[in-house]
């Protein structure tokens, strides 16, 4: 078993995208899966890719990092795509064999919607986990939603909790591999028997971690307290979020690619049905 | 010099389960501080050394007596919570082990929190945190990854995020138990160069006899009680006493102590193998000198 | 009388990767025999790693591990088998412990051998005896342990698989002098009355000076000393340079030594080097 996750695929550098104010590439992000969502016609998905294309170029994380990040995406690409040229009824039919009808239709319609969630894709992850340190996120979150604590909402305990288990995840991971190589030794088996004794097999592993993660919960909460930590009111931060120029020139640009698009949508051809 | 913690009369035993009554982890222990010293605390475990510690940072609650922080009685009933995190404010805790003590995962932010908590602006903020770490020497890793450090680097973040909140007393409970050598060596250099350097009251409890030897005074706990109590040298010069309740003493003062039975006329108080090896070298030759004659 | 014997070891983290690290550079050592072999060197050494392939935790990136002669990954399939043989107790063992008693606990690793009810149960007491745990814990859940307590039962659950070798990586982590004193006296008894062979990875030169007969210092990836315990302290500045410390009465010879005074390099154990002393103004011995 191998249990190396690499949570968040945070990507080291110092471009502008890295430099920008987390909350500014949030909602960068958020504007950008609307505009994905705009695109209709081949002109706008068109649109779409260059744009796709400047944010990797502007991010300078290397192209076979992107790439390696859609490998999981593939099974859900061919399923669509699948669907589509099988189900797809159109005009212009291509191949008829039987009850099996492929139009014309179906496959551009294939082609588009995996380009569009590729698009997705990269648009997201570049501004979100690939430029941004998952804290850098927690943070931009919780001072985005503050105005949800006027009604009472828990923001600061919620982004405490996303900090303190980001930082956890690294030693459980460790933790965990330490206590199946300590079962190992006594002879545990894992990947052999029926579904039943395999789950049966993780016993010896989940009880030890869970004992060892209420500790160090306790002992955490003991810790924070003796620094004086009584919760979000009062407390100040070291590090202040700055929305600089390059920040409202991202969010302005995203708006403009989303207008881009309603206009690129009015020049008609083929449109992609859903 | 002012005491900067006092307990009086202090008796505490864990509940039990079952409520029946547990043997006391404590029995009327009285002790102060006197501010900018360096107290070890020895003892086996179980002998009360570790709740003695979490009485004086305030995270129990003692059955009976009192804990006075500053002057404050921090056990009369009228306590408040506000008065809790003042005294909080002046009294620092590093516990044993490093990874459950850290909350931020990068170093400098975790060296700030403690810092955040006390509602300061946020550039007085940066300038603590940057020196907090450049006096326990992490400056260099101010932007790594905490889980990546090792043992001795993580206690020293620790101890950074306390001394950034400006602190005059640190309590280390049994901050160098989890440790190799190194780590050992690199905290114990670290707790000594703070109270030396910049007048930092410490307690340090541990079980490791070498550490003790650089306190201006130790307590030994043995059964919820103070066992001994005096400077390093008065306490390891009795190493029956020590290994009585299943302590070490120094080598150096062992071969000493062993000499000494055995008719050779030497100090039992000396911890440097320098100053041991010339301690010997003297009786010796006083020895050999009046065969002489 | 050796049991395992590794042939140009050698074991990289993460291989091919631009981050790879080389944690064992071709080693070749015999290790076994009724003794106790204790390993030394600083974290990051390489000791740990070592540990994990002498039982098929970790596979070498290159070499082999032979035990009586045969490849342990000869037959991957067969990997349990050798952990059953070459029993490792882990770093902080008692947080390998799980079941609802102490007996199920220990009991964890004969029944995956597949020995019979009886059998194990004789194996469970006999451990916990080696152990030196009193028997009315064993209907006690784990978890209300004390902390020596679980120590000395992950140990137990070791030694019921009565493995021929038994490897400890710092099996006295953590506690104090006496419970140091009682765990390694306790391992010791082990060794000498089953005849087992007992390897011990540990950082204190003291409590490897005490207890162990054969003593191997690994330095970055390597085997830079293997002897009998005044053969290694003997070369004690060799140690300082590989960046472990030596026994504090070391120092105090090489001191004495300044002094004109010669006890002998090999000086680990203060008992040895007070009878040394004494024996220069003719006292008695001790």
């Amino acid at each position: 078993m191998n249990l190396d996750i690499s949570f968040g695929q945070y990507c080291e550098g110092n471009s502008i995208l890295h430099r920008m104010d987390p909350r500014a590439k949030i909602i960068a992000a958020i504007m950008y899966i609307v505009a994905v969502f705009l695109a209709k016609n081949l002109y706008a998905f068109a649109l779409l890719l260059l744009s796709a294309i400047f944010l990797i170029a502007v991010s300078g994380i290397p192209l076979r990092i992107v790439l390696k990040s859609m490998k999981p995406l593939v099974i859900i690409l061919l399923f669509t795509a699948v669907i589509n040229i099988f189900w797809m009824e159109g005009e212009t039919l291509l191949v008829s064999l039987g009850f099996i009808q492929i139009y014309l239709e179906g496959i551009i319609n294939a082609i588009l919607i995996a380009v569009r969630i590729i698009i997705l894709l990269v648009g997201t992850t570049i501004f979100m986990t690939f430029t941004t340190t998952p804290i850098a996120l927690t943070d931009g979150l919780e001072q985005l939603l503050s105005p949800l604590k006027k009604i009472g909402l828990p923001v600061h305990e919620f982004s405490m909790m996303m900090t303190i288990a980001l930082r956890f995840i690294p030693t459980l991971t460790e933790e965990t591999q330490k206590i199946m190589n300590a079962q190992k030794a006594r002879g545990a088996d894992f990947s052999t028997g029926s579904l039943l004794q395999r789950a049966k097999a993780l016993v010896p592993i989940l009880v030890p971690l869970f004992v060892s993660a209420f500790r160090r919960a306790d002992e955490l909460a003991t810790a924070m307290e003796c620094r004086c930590y009584t919760g979000g009111d009062g407390r100040t931060r070291m590090n202040v979020l700055h929305a600089g120029a390059m920040d409202y020139v991202f969010c302005i640009l995203v708006i403009a690619l989303g207008a881009g698009i309603l206009v690129l949508n009015q020049f008609g051809g083929y449109m992609l049905s859903w | 010099m002012g005491k900067i913690i006092e307990v009086k009369d202090l008796t505490f035993a864990y509940p039990t389960e079952d409520g029946e009554a547990a043997r006391n982890a404590l029995e009327h222990v009285n002790l102060s501080i006197e501010e900018g010293s360096f107290v070890a605390i020895l003892g086996h475990n179980g002998s009360g050394k570790s709740t003695l510690a979490k009485m004086m940072s305030l995270v129990l609650v003692p059955d009976s007596g009192a804990v006075i922080i500053r002057g404050k009685n921090m056990s009369a009933d009228d306590v408040t919570d506000e008065d809790v995190l003042k005294a909080r404010r002046d009294v620092g805790m590093v516990f044993q082990n490093p990874d459950n003590q850290i909350v931020a995962t990068i170093v400098e932010e975790d060296v700030a929190f403690g810092v955040e908590n006390l509602g300061i602006p946020s550039e007085k903020i940066r300038h603590r945190v940057d020196e907090a770490l450049r006096l326990v020497g992490m400056t260099k890793y101010a932007r790594h990854m905490s889980h990546k450090l090792s043992g001795g680097q993580k206690q020293r973040v620790a101890i950074a995020g306390v001394i950034a909140m400006r602190r005059k007393c640190i309590i280390f409970d049994e901050s160098t138990a989890m440790l190799d050598p190194v780590g050992r060596k690199e905290v114990m250099d670290t707790i000594v160069r703070l109270n030396r350097e910049e007048g930092i009251t410490v307690l340090h409890i541990t079980h490791y006899m070498n550490e003790a030897m650089h306190a201006d005074r130790v307590v030994v706990m043995d059964q919820g009680k103070v066992f001994m109590d005096g400077t390093p040298e008065e306490v390891f010069s009795q190493p029956e006493k020590l290994w009585d309740i299943r302590l070490d003493v120094p080598q150096t003062t062992e071969l000493l102590y062993l000499l000494k039975q055995n008719g050779l006329n030497v100090r039992t108080d000396i911890f440097e193998p320098a100053e041991c090896a010339a301690e010997i070298a003297e009786a010796m030759k006083r020895m050999t000198d009046v065969r002489g004659k | 009388m050796y049991q395992i014997e590794l042939k140009n070891v050698s074991f990289v983290y993460g291989a091919g990767e631009p981050y790879e690290i080389r944690a064992l550079d071709n080693i070749n050592l015999h290790l076994g025999g009724s003794v106790m072999t204790g390993f030394m060197g600083h974290t990051g050494s390489g000791k740990s790693t070592l540990v994990q392939l002498l039982n098929g935790i970790l596979k070498p990136t290159s070499g082999q591990v032979l035990l009586d002669g045969k490849d342990i990954w000869e037959d991957p399939k067969k990997i349990r088998d050798i952990r059953f043989r070459v029993g490792v107790v882990m770093q902080y063992p008692e947080y390998q412990l799980f079941d609802e008693t102490v007996r199920d606990d220990i009991a964890f690793g004969p029944k995956n051998m597949g020995l019979s009810k009886e059998e194990i149960e004789q194996r469970v007491i006999d451990a916990v005896h080696f152990a030196g745990l009193d028997e009315s814990l064993l209907d006690k859940s784990p978890f209300e342990l004390s902390g020596g307590q679980k120590r000395r039962a992950a140990l137990a659950g070791v030694i019921a698989m009565r493995p021929e070798i038994l490897v400890l990586d710092e099996p006295a982590a953590g506690l104090d002098p006496g419970g140091r004193r009682e765990i390694l006296g306790r391992i010791r008894e082990f060794q000498r009355s089953s005849g087992t062979s007992v390897i011990i990875v540990s950082h204190s030169m003291e409590d490897m000076a005490m207890y162990c007969d054969r003593i191997i210092v690994m330095s970055a990836g390597k085997v830079a000393m293997d002897g009998t315990c005044s053969e290694v302290f003997g070369r004690y500045n060799e140690l300082l340079d590989v960046g472990l410390d030596v026994p504090q009465i070391t120092y105090v010879a090489d001191e004495l030594r300044k002094h004109g005074i010669d006890i002998g390099a090999d000086i680990y154990t203060v008992k040895y080097a007070a009878s040394q002393i004494l024996s220069k103004i003719g006292g008695r011995q001790i």
